[in-house]
This record gives structure tokens, C-alpha cells and sequence, in this order.
């Protein structure tokens, strides 16, 4: 039933897709293109329902005539739970890209760019439900590939081309390791299926294929080190691509984690503090490069690190708990984990459709440019106010739910656990998670505040203008969503609990009773303590209004310490705001200054300038990748540009293979 | 009884805390050789400013006026959960600490985005100190409060303070000891306490809270000043849970007994305030990094 | 258990951080004055019901020395050498707290298989700290600038190693611990002089940039 819904929606949106191209310029690709993804998303999200409530596997199977391929795909827990984030946010980036794309009509090819969109859709839909190696490997490489055409939409900026191949090479290194997964697996198991990978192998075989399985899918999510495509590529893509990439398709690289290690048996201790670690490394690197950008998209790219991170560092919890033999730490890390992605699928993909409708009413993300904008967007600033609040893991909202599952764990892991290794781990978990919510807090009130308050800082800011109701109402919904998990947190959690069942867990049923804690009552709590604190807001605003009933209310400038003529340039910068935090981390993050001191008795110029780079791309990736472009700067005598030696090369290859293969005989 | 008195403590702080603020002045009052303000010169300038009308600045936002609203509002939630010394909070379950550190964030995250709001450069300074020191002050809490969550072997904070003492008092004093010393830094850090910002100055460039508000008046700078002193009763609330380690059993007596020590600790407050300097900003963070190993080593002692 | 050892224990744990964290030379010798008091004060407590002579003899003489005269004796050099007052670090506070969080989390994992060696009566983690304090005193004396602060560092590792033969109840306690006094003394007042020479000379005591002599 679920697989049958699938298979609609993928027919629709790769016909759709295919109708979006034919229409190519013409003004209605635009139309037809977000129509065709909401129609796509709708049955995916009812096929992903009822599998979730029915807790049925279903399974289509076909023949297929590539070798070691057949066309298996199969609806379970897991992969719903996926599917549905994938439809719902697809689905709602579709309707907003609809106005987003507008001004575009008749000056770039929409239709190609929809095309993309839609298989991009369907590949990401195919990526969680395929169940033959080949098959993912190729929805895979779908996946990449159409993303990085949609992240070149712009191509025309040389910027975007620069993201766009990085984007490039950076997945296909991961894909790379991916393959290597695969074949490794197929080669033990003989055959591609993944429902016969589930014999254990050995203990170091597993551990390699392991570690391949972080870093190949580990690249697509975004763990620190091989992350440094996603500042890039993201930014770049039209605001609502950027919504999916970040907020769903790096979602696909967890997925693949989680399905990789269902293969693998038991998971040793070492790869629970592997993902702890590479989690802590990326929450704290990550969100400390978001508070060092001042391209609103970029900086929202880097906070996806940092959130990916958090759910590296639960996946790790996880893994701690089962080889520990602790389910209370096993469940809380996996639940959180699971409640993280849907929540971070939902505030970063509302916070890039908030910065695109910044960007689509100023023409600048720069930061420092904007200001007041919540007076000119008033929606829109809702939005993304609801949106920071959430991601910051500030209650009301779904942030808090999905971290306080987190936290919990991790406490339990130091007070109850009773092992030093366990209470260790817990250490670092909350320590991580503390920082992280800090951080995060300076950061995300650094962006609304220096973009959304105050007074606009040029005269893009001043001349803003609210963005049309396609683009307001996915925002509104993705608002409403953070609202409402953060008040129902208990019934999402009962709605993805069965899933533990699959993941080394007993079945949502025992786990309240083997945990000793029982978490649904304990989100009721925090919903409880929610709801207390919205009736406290509204309550101390009636009293508020009382109050002032009938008293003056004047209208005057911002208190100016007595300054004469302040200007809205004289206002704190959002460099500035950052500043002590980023200097505070100076050894992490080496940023690079340019002083300019005063001189003289009458002082004409003096300037300050500080740039944080990313350490990795710096220290690492940049060295690396020169020493491969000065090798093969080396090789250019080879390159003569003449066809006849190409062919010849060709030929001496040709029969170097043919003495090889056949002189051996 | 237990939650009778428990009612009793919430209703006791709403009422008593701005009398926090009046014991501090008045401790510090004496040292100085003065009569000083009132004990309840609080009460008068809350009663002056809710009688008062309001002037906003024309850059401001809805966020503004709502900014202390929705503070006050998240520091009473956090008044309703935590415990004062053997007394349970009215609203305790496991992990309940995780929502206490929270709301107070929530309650900061409001604040500096009505200090931004304004758009004075002045405000943003306050609000960038805000957030830079909070960053440390809130892992440095959550990290003391784990250590004792180890001795009681319990993850409500109600539980910890209540069972705190119940083990052997030779594992678990040194703990306590020294996470009573970092949730005093702590207090002192997010109260916006000499040594680490001025509560009394408005026009200097080394403080942090006060400026934040320099653009707020009337009720609203009411309900900030309401707040804070809510906030000093949380923070003294915990501090005097470990500090206190009387356990009555009576739960009027633990009431009373948790009463004074939060009074003790306002006037603790004070002779700090009187006899230390404030510190330089760039030191600030230093402290506060101490809290935090501190607080580290206080969990690996309660592990052992 | 007892709770007064345990207590002592943490109060050492809590001077190696100040020492750590302090910017002033001053606060550093009251640091180190501190800790040796609290070191006699551990003794005393660890003999409280058997109190012999000799114990007092030591714990008199580990104050009058460590207490009286070597502070004396490092603030004269502080005074008429007009060394800075600031202790001028290679390696910035923060990063040395934080440094020695890392160290004591490393000093709790390694001292485990020690544990079964200390005494009944002593304190559980008096190894750790034990520990702790000598690599507090050696941390000192690698990442500090002046003189004076290796000097100190020096003196905190000798009390480490103090607490150390107090936990493993080494034969003959008191005799290694005077014959290390003694050292110390010699040691302490050695330094001084050439302190007060070094700096007459090159008017500092920057040991970085005495490198240049090394020729």
C-alpha cells in the first residue's frame, strides 16, 4: 500500500519533471513545476502515515537488468519517518518557489531548474526506500547530480560555479567511499540485496565499513571535516533549493548511517565515541562559524553543520547505550536524534525560506547591510523569529523537545549509568550541548537582531519589501509546525517510537518499562511547562495593557547618550556583536586581522578588519588541493591539444590492456 | 503538606523577592558606613513605575514591548520548578533542570533582542557581553547541577536537593563544597553581580544587564526589575539548596529554614559586592571558565 | 571515610586552580603558602588519634619553612629584584585551567591501580591531588616567563610530592620529608641570589630571554 503511494509519487514528479523541461522558458514551467511537487509530495505523505500508524513493511520488487541489480524498494519505519520529512518539506519549498522564481520568468530556464527540482524529489524519495545497492548508489548519484544543477541555477555569477564544482567534487569523493561500502558488503554477502546484508561479519571488517559509512555519508551530511562543500553549495542554490538541501537532503546521509549500521550487528563502544566526537567537533565548530559569517545563507549553511552535529552526537549516545548494555541512554540518544532531524528539517528549512524572502525583498544577505526589516516584513519576521527561537532550543518551541530528550540522556549517562566510560561520554554530551545552546543563542539573536531590528542600515534595507503569499505560507506553516511539536513533543515521540524497534531496541512498548524513565510522561511535562509559560505570557500582557490603560504613550527617538546627530550607521554591527565570542575562541578559529591604526595628532583613517575563514578548507583542504593542482600543473607537457596524439594515447593505452590481458595467458 | 508548602514557597518569592534587592543595598549600605535605602525601596520603585505611562523609541518593534513580558513570564515558570533546599518545586519531574536553564534563555534571548531592538549602539554592546558570558555561565550550571545529580544518583532537581545529603556526608561535601562554589559565580555572573557587572551603574562601559534596559521605563522596566530579582531568588534557591544541607523532614520548617538562607544569601551578595572590585571585562570569562572545571571536577569526584 | 581529609583533599585541588589562574605573583606565594599549610594540616589529621613527636616536629618545621621562611624569602626577591608583579604566561589562563581540567581528569583515570596502595585512613582521591599538584607545579614551571613563578612552580610540586609519600606511607615519612625540606631551602635560596644577580645584570628575569647565553 505505503510502496504503491510511492511509486505514484515518483511517477508524478519525474513525468511532471520531465513536462517542466519540455516547457523550458515559457512562463507556466514555473506553475506547472511547484504544482507538480505538492502533488508529488501528497501521496509520499500519505503512504509514509499509514506506514507509520500501520507499523507494516511494505515491499515492490522488480527485475532489473543491471548486474547485481534489481529494482527493490520497501516501505518500513525508518524509511517513512524519512519520507515524510523529505514530502512535507519538498512539498512546502515547491509552493514557495513558485514566488520565489517569479521575477525570473522569461530571463532563465525555470523549466530546467523545476525538472531538477522534481528529480531531486523523487531521487531523495527513492535514496530511503531503495533495498539494492545498486539502485540507492544510482538514486544517489541522482540526488547529487540534480542538486548540483539546481545549486547552478545562477550560473552566470562566478561565485556559484565555484560552489557548484566544489559541491561536485566534495560528493562524488563521498560517493567514492560509498561505492567502496557497497562493493565491500556485496563482495561478503554476494549479492546487493540489502535485506540478505544483515549477516554479521566480523569485527574488523565491520569496523572498516564503519568508518567508510561516516565519511561517505558523512560527507552528504555535513560532519566536520567534510563539510566544507555545504558553506558553499548551499548559499548559492535559489533559497527554496537551499531549504531542501539543507534541511532534508543532507538528512539522507543520517539515513544512510542508520541503515548501514542495522547491517553491521552490534556496534562496538569505538563507534559510539566516534560519532560523539565528530558530533562535538561539528556542533561547536559549526555553530562557531555560523557566528563568524555575515552572509545571512551562509551562516545559516554552517548552522546545519552545527545541527547535524547534535544529531551525530545523539546517533553516538545511541551507540554508546547499546554497547553498554544501557537502554535508558540507548532510547533517549535515538529519540532525540530522530526528533532533532524532523525538528532541524523544519526550523532550517522555515529560516531559509525566511532569508530568501530577505534576500528576494532587499537583493543583499549581507548582513551588515540589513536592518529594521520588521517593520518593512512583518510575516516574514515572525517567522523567522519563531524559527530562531526554535533552533536555539528555547522552549516553547520543537528545539527544546528534541535537546531536552538529548539532555536528559546525557544526564542519566553521568548520574545513573554507573561506568566512567558512560558518565565520560555524558560529560561531553552535555558539556557540548551547553555550548552549543550558547552559541547558538549569540548567534541566532545576532541575525534577527542586526537584520530584523533596528533601523536599516542602507538603502536596500530601507526600501524592503514583504514577500507574496506562495512564499508567506509555507513559512507560516513551517512556524505553526515548530509551535505545535514544541506543545505535542509526547505525540510525535509516540508516533517515531515504534521505529526503535528496528535499531538494536526493544519495541516502543517495553521501552518505557525498561528505561526506568518514561518519556512520553515526560514531555508531557515540558508541554505542560510550555503551555504554563504561554498562559504566564499572555496573562502578564493583559496586566501589562491594564496598566497602561489610560497612561501617556510617547513616541521618542532611541536614548543617544546625549549625542547630537547618531545616524543608523552608528549602530552595533553584527561584527561587532560576534566579536567577543569569535576573539574568546581565537585559538580555534584563527581569524585573520587587518589593523589599521590611527596615527598622528589629527588621525585621519584608521580601520579594523577581522575575517574567520574556515579553519579545515585553510589548513586543510586548500594545502591538500594545491599540492594536487601543482602535481598535475606538472603532468600540462601531456596536454598537447592536438586530436591525432589523443588518439594515439588512446591507442597505446589499447594495446598496453591488450598485452596485459592477454599476455598473461 | 509538601505541596501546600511548595505553593507557600512560589507565592513567598513572588512576594519576598524584591526584598532580595533590598537586603543586597542595605548590606552594602552598612559597609560603606551608610544608612541607605529602605529595605523596601524596591517595592516603591516597582509601585512608581507600574503607576507610570511609556515612551518607546520610534526604531522600536513589537519585540520590544514584549521582550519583558515574555522575561518575566519565563523567569516565574522557572520560580514553579525549582526546589529550595529539602523542599520539592511545585512542578518537578526528571530532567526539570534542563527547562530551569531554558527558560532562563529564553528569558536572555528575549532581552538582548529588545536591547537590539533600539538599535543604540550603547544596547548592542550590553547585548554582545550578555551573550558572550551566559555562553560560559550556562554549561558551568548545567554541569554543577549534574555533579550533584550524580551524588543523589537522580535527575530531578527536586530529588537531587532532597537526597543530597541522605548519603554519606564525607563523598558528597567536597562535591558540594565546590558546586556550591561554582553556582555562587554562577549567580553572581547571571544576576549581573560585582565582580562581574555593576548594578548601579548606568553610564560606564564595562556593564552589561543594566544597559541592556536603558531604553525601557515604565511597566516594562517594572517587569525587568520584577524579573530580576525573581531571577537572584532562583539562583539563590539553588545555591542554598547545597549550602543548607538541613533536611528537616517538615516541610513548613525547610520553608522557613530555606527562606532565611535565601535572605543569607542576598546579604552574602552584598559583602561581595562591598569588599571585591569588579573585575576587568576580559577576566570575566576566565572566572567563569574556572566555574566550569570546577564544576568538571566536582563531577568526577561525586563519580569516583 | 572522614569528612575532614576528603575536604583537605579538595581545598589542595582548589589551590593548584587558583595557582593556575592567578595573574599576580603575590596571590601565587599565598597560593603556595596555602597549600603547604594544608599540607601539615593533612598530616595532622591523618595521625590525629596517635599523635607522636615527631609528627609535630614535622608539621612544625613544614610551616615554619614552607609557611614562613620561603615566602619571606620570595617576597624580598619579589621586592628588591622590582620583578613585575604580573606572572606573565607563555600559555594564557584560560588555557591553563583549562589545561589542568585535562591534566586532573588524567591524573583521575591513571591513579586508579594506585588506589589499592594508599592507606585506610586517608583520603580516597589524596593520590589524584596528590598528582595533580605535581603536575600543577611542573606546568607552572614549563609555561611561565619569570623566574619567580618556576620557583613556585617548583614549591607546588614539592608539596605534591609531599602528599604523595603521605599517601603511599613511605618508610621513614619523616625522614625523606626532611632531607626534601632541606633541599627545598638551599634550593629556594639559591634561587634568590641568582633572581637578584640575574636581574642586576640584565635588569629582568625573563628566563625565555636568557636564551641567548646559551652558547
Amino acid at each position: 500500500m505505503s510502496v504503491v503511494l510511492l511509486l505514484i509519487s515518483v511517477g508524478v514528479l519525474l513525468s511532471g519533471g520531465a513536462a517542466c523541461a519540455a516547457l523550458g522558458t515559457r512562463g507556466s514551467a514555473n506553475r506547472l513545476g511547484a504544482a507538480v511537487g505538492v502533488l508529488g509530495a501528497i501521496p509520499a505523505i500519505l503512504g509514509a502515515a499509514h506506514a507509520l500508524c500501520t507499523g507494516q513493511t511494505s515491499a515492490f520488487h522488480m527485475h532489473w537488468s543491471v548486474p547485481f541489480g534489481s529494482f527493490r524498494l520497501a516501505v518500513d519505519g525508518l524509511s517513512a519517518f524519512f519520507i515524510l520529512i523529505i514530502a512535507v518539506i519538498c512539498g512546502l519549498a515547491a509552493v514557495y518557489g513558485a514566488g520565489y522564481l517569479k521575477a525570473d520568468i522569461g530571463r532563465k530556464n525555470l523549466g530546467a531548474s523545476w525538472c531538477f527540482y522534481n528529480v531531486l524529489f523523487a531521487s531523495m524519495l527513492l535514496v530511503v526506500t531503495a533495498r539494492n545497492g545498486m539502485l540507492f548508489l544510482l538514486a544517489w548519484e541522482f540526488m547529487s547530480l540534480a542538486s548540483f544543477f539546481l545549486v547552478m541555477f545562477d550560473h552566470e555569477r562566478p561565485e556559484v560555479r565555484e560552489a557548484g564544482w566544489t559541491y561536485l567534487v566534495a560528493t562524488h569523493l563521498g560517493t567514492a567511499f560509498l561505492l567502496a561500502l557497497f562493493v565491500l558488503l556485496g563482495w561478503q554477502h554476494q549479492t546487493m540485496d540489502f535485506e540478505r546484508f544483515a549477516l554479521p561479519a566480523d569485527s574488523m571488517s565491520a569496523g572498516v565499513l564503519f568508518l567508510l559509512a561516516v565519511v561517505g555519508f558523512g560527507t552528504k551530511a555535513g560532519f566536520m571535516p567534510m563539510h566544507v562543500w555545504l558553506p558553499e553549495a548551499h548559499p548559492a542554490a535559489p533559497s527554496h533549493v537551499s531549504a531542501v538541501m539543507s534541511g532534508v537532503m543532507i538528512k539522507t546521509g543520517i539515513y544512510g548511517i542508520l541503515r548501514t549500521l542495522t547491517f553491521l550487528g552490534t556496534p562496538p563502544e569505538w563507534w559510539g565515541w566516534t560519532l560523539l566526537v565528530i558530533g562535538a567537533v561539528s556542533g561547536i565548530g559549526g555553530v562557531l562559524l555560523a557566528l563568524a559569517q555575515r552572509d545571512l545563507k551562509r551562516l545559516l549553511a554552517y548552522s546545519s553543520v552545527e545541527n547535524i552535529g547534535i544529531i551525530c552526537m545523539a546517533l553516538g549516545l545511541w551507540l554508546l547505550g547499546i554497547s553498554t548494555g544501557n537502554t535508558t541512554l540507548a532510547t533517549l540518544g535515538l529519540l532525540g536524534g530522530l526528533l532533532h532531524i524532523w525538528n532541524h528539517a523544519i526550523f532550517k528549512s522555515l529560516l531559509f525560506l525566511g532569508a530568501g524572502a530577505v534576500a528576494h525583498g532587499t537583493g543583499t544577505r549581507d548582513i551588515e547591510q540589513l536592518g529594521g526589516l520588521l517593520k518593512r516584513m512583518g510575516q516574514t519576521g515572525v517567522a523567522f523569529l519563531i524559527g530562531s527561537a526554535a533552533i536555539c532550543g528555547l522552549p516553547p518551541f520543537n528545539g527544546f523537545v528534541s535537546e531536552f530528550l538529548l539532555y536528559v540522556g546525557a544526564l542519566s549517562g553521568i548520574a545513573q549509568a554507573g561506568r566512567s566510560d558512560v558518565a565520560a561520554a555524558g560529560m561531553v554530551a552535555l558539556g557540548a550541548l551547553a555550548i552549543i545552546g550558547g552559541l547558538a543563542v549569540a548567534c541566532f539573536t545576532k541575525v534577527f537582531g542586526i537584520v530584523f531590528l533596528g533601523e536599516p542600515r542602507s538603502d536596500l534595507a530601507a526600501h524592503a519589501h514583504e514577500a507574496s503569499a506562495s512564499m508567506r505560507l509555507p513559512m507560516a506553516v513551517l512556524a505553526g509546525l515548530c509551535m505545535l511539536i514544541g506543545l505535542l513533543g509526547p505525540l510525535v515521540v509516540r508516533a517515531v517510537a515504534p521505529l526503535t524497534s528496528g535499531l538494536f531496541l526493544p519495541a516502543a512498548a517495553t521501552v518505557a518499562n525498561s528505561t526506568g524513565i518514561d518519556i512520553v510522561g515526560l514531555l508531557w511535562r515540558i508541554s505542560a511547562g510550555a503551555a504554563l509559560l504561554l498562559v504566564l505570557i499572555l496573562a502578564l500582557a493583559i496586566v501589562r495593557r491594564r496598566l497602561l490603560g489610560g497612561r501617556v504613550m510617547e513616541q521618542a527617538g532611541t536614548w543617544d547618550c546625549g549625542y547630537v546627530a547618531p545616524t543608523t550607521r552608528m549602530q552595533y554591527t553584527a561584527s561587532s556583536f560576534a566579536w567577543p565570542i569569535l576573539d574568546m575562541f581565537r585559538l580555534l578559529l584563527r581569524p585573520r586581522l587587518d589593523r589599521r591604526l590611527p596615527t598622528g595628532l589629527f588621525p585621519q583613517q584608521a580601520s579594523f578588519e577581522s575575517r574567520s575563514e574556515d579553519i579545515f578548507r585553510r589548513f586543510g583542504y586548500a594545502p591538500l588541493f594545491g599540492a594536487f593542482r601543482s602535481l598535475a600543473d606538472r603532468l600540462h607537457w601531456f596536454q598537447q591539444g592536438r586530436n591525432q596524439l589523443y588518439v594515439l594515447y588512446i591507442a597505446v593505452t589499447l594495446l598496453i590492456l591488450l598485452l596485459w590481458k592477454l599476455g598473461a595467458r | 503538606m509538601t505541596t501546600v508548602a511548595s505553593i507557600l514557597h512560589v507565592l513567598l518569592a513572588l512576594v519576598l523577592a524584591p526584598l532580595l534587592l533590598g537586603i543586597v543595598n542595605r548590606t552594602k549600605a552598612k559597609f560603606a558606613g551608610r544608612r541607605g535605602q529602605p529595605l523596601l525601596q524596591a517595592y516603591y520603585d516597582l509601585a512608581k513605575l507600574f503607576r507610570k505611562g511609556a515612551v518607546y523609541s520610534r526604531t522600536t518593534t513589537w519585540v520590544f514591548r514584549a521582550g519583558p513580558t515574555v522575561g518575566l513570564s519565563a523567569v516565574i515558570v522557572a520560580l514553579a520548578i525549582v526546589p529550595l533546599g529539602g523542599l520539592p518545586g511545585l512542578g518537578a519531574f526528571s530532567g526539570d533542570v534542563i527547562l530551569l536553564a531554558y527558560v532562563l534563555g529564553l528569558m536572555r534571548f528575549m532581552t538582548v533582542l529588545a536591547a537590539l531592538d533600539t538599535g543604540s549602539s550603547f544596547e548592542g554592546m550590553g547585548a554582545s557581553r550578555e551573550v558572550q558570558f551566559s555562553l560560559l555561565a550556562e554549561p558551568a550550571l548545567l554541569l554543577a547541577l549534574a555533579a550533584l545529580a550524580v551524588c543523589a544518583k537522580s535527575l530531578s532537581l527536586s530529588d537531587i536537593y532532597g537526597l543530597l545529603y541522605a548519603g554519606e556526608p564525607a563523598h558528597v561535601a567536597p562535591a558540594a563544597v565546590m558546586v556550591a562554589a561554582v553556582l555562587l559565580m554562577v549567580l553572581l555572573a547571571e544576576n549581573a553581580r560585582i565582580p562581574v557587572d555593576d548594578p548601579n551603574t548606568h553610564l560606564e562601559l564595562t556593564m552589561i544587564h543594566e544597559v541592556m534596559v536603558l531604553d525601557h521605563g515604565g511597566v516594562d522596566l517594572g517587569f525587568i526589575q520584577y524579573g530580576a530579582s525573581l531571577k537572584l531568588w532562583v539562583f539563590s534557591a539553588l545555591l542554598v539548596g547545597v549550602a543548607l544541607p538541613l533536611r528537616t523532614g517538615q516541610p513548613i520548617l525547610d520553608l522557613l529554614l530555606g527562606v532565611g538562607g535565601v535572605f543569607a544569601v542576598a546579604v552574602l551578595v552584598g559583602v561581595i559586592e562591598s569588599t571585591m572590585a569588579r573585575l576587568r571585562l576580559v577576566r570575566v570569562p576566565q572566572m567563569l571558565v574556572v566555574a566550569n572545571v570546577l564544576a568538571i571536577i566536582a563531577i568526577l569526584w561525586a563519580l569516583r | 571515610m572522614q569528612i575532614l581529609p576528603e575536604m583537605l583533599v579538595m581545598l589542595l585541588l582548589l589551590t593548584d586552580l587558583r595557582l593556575l589562574s592567578s595573574s599576580r605573583i603575590a596571590a601565587c606565594i599565598q597560593t603556595v603558602v596555602l597549600q603547604a599549610i594544608l599540607l601539615a594540616c593533612m598530616t595532622l589529621a591523618a595521625s590525629w588519634g596517635h599523635l607522636t613527636l615527631e609528627v609535630m616536629g614535622v608539621v612544625l618545621s613544614t610551616v615554619l619553612v614552607k609557611g614562613l621562611l620561603l615566602p619571606w624569602l620570595l617576597r624580598r626577591a619579589t621586592r628588591e629584584a622590582g620583578v613585575s608583579r604580573e606572572v606573565q604566561p607563555f600559555v594564557g589562563f584560560t588555557a591553563s585551567v583549562l589545561i589542568g581540567g585535562l591534566l586532573l581528569g588524567l591524573c583521575f583515570v591513571i591513579s586508579r591501580p594506585l588506589q589499592q596502595a594508599a592507606p585506610a585512613g586517608s583520603a580516597v582521591l589524596l593520590i589524584p591531588g596528590a598528582m595533580f599538584t605535581i603536575l600543577t607545579g611542573l606546568f607552572i614551571i614549563v609555561s611561565r616567563r619569570n623566574a619567580l613563578t618556576q620557583v613556585l612552580g617548583y614549591l607546588a610540586m614539592e608539596n605534591g610530592v609531599y602528599a604523595f609519600g603521605a599517601s603511599l606511607a613511605v618508610e621513614e615519612p619523616m625522614l625523606v620529608e626532611m632531607g626534601i625540606l632541606l633541599d627545598m631551602f638551599v634550593a629556594v635560596f639559591v634561587m634568590g641570589i641568582v633572581i637578584y644577580h640575574i636581574n642586576r645584570e640584565f635588569d629582568h628575569i625573563e628566563t625565555d630571554r636568557l636564551s641567548v647565553l646559551k652558547d
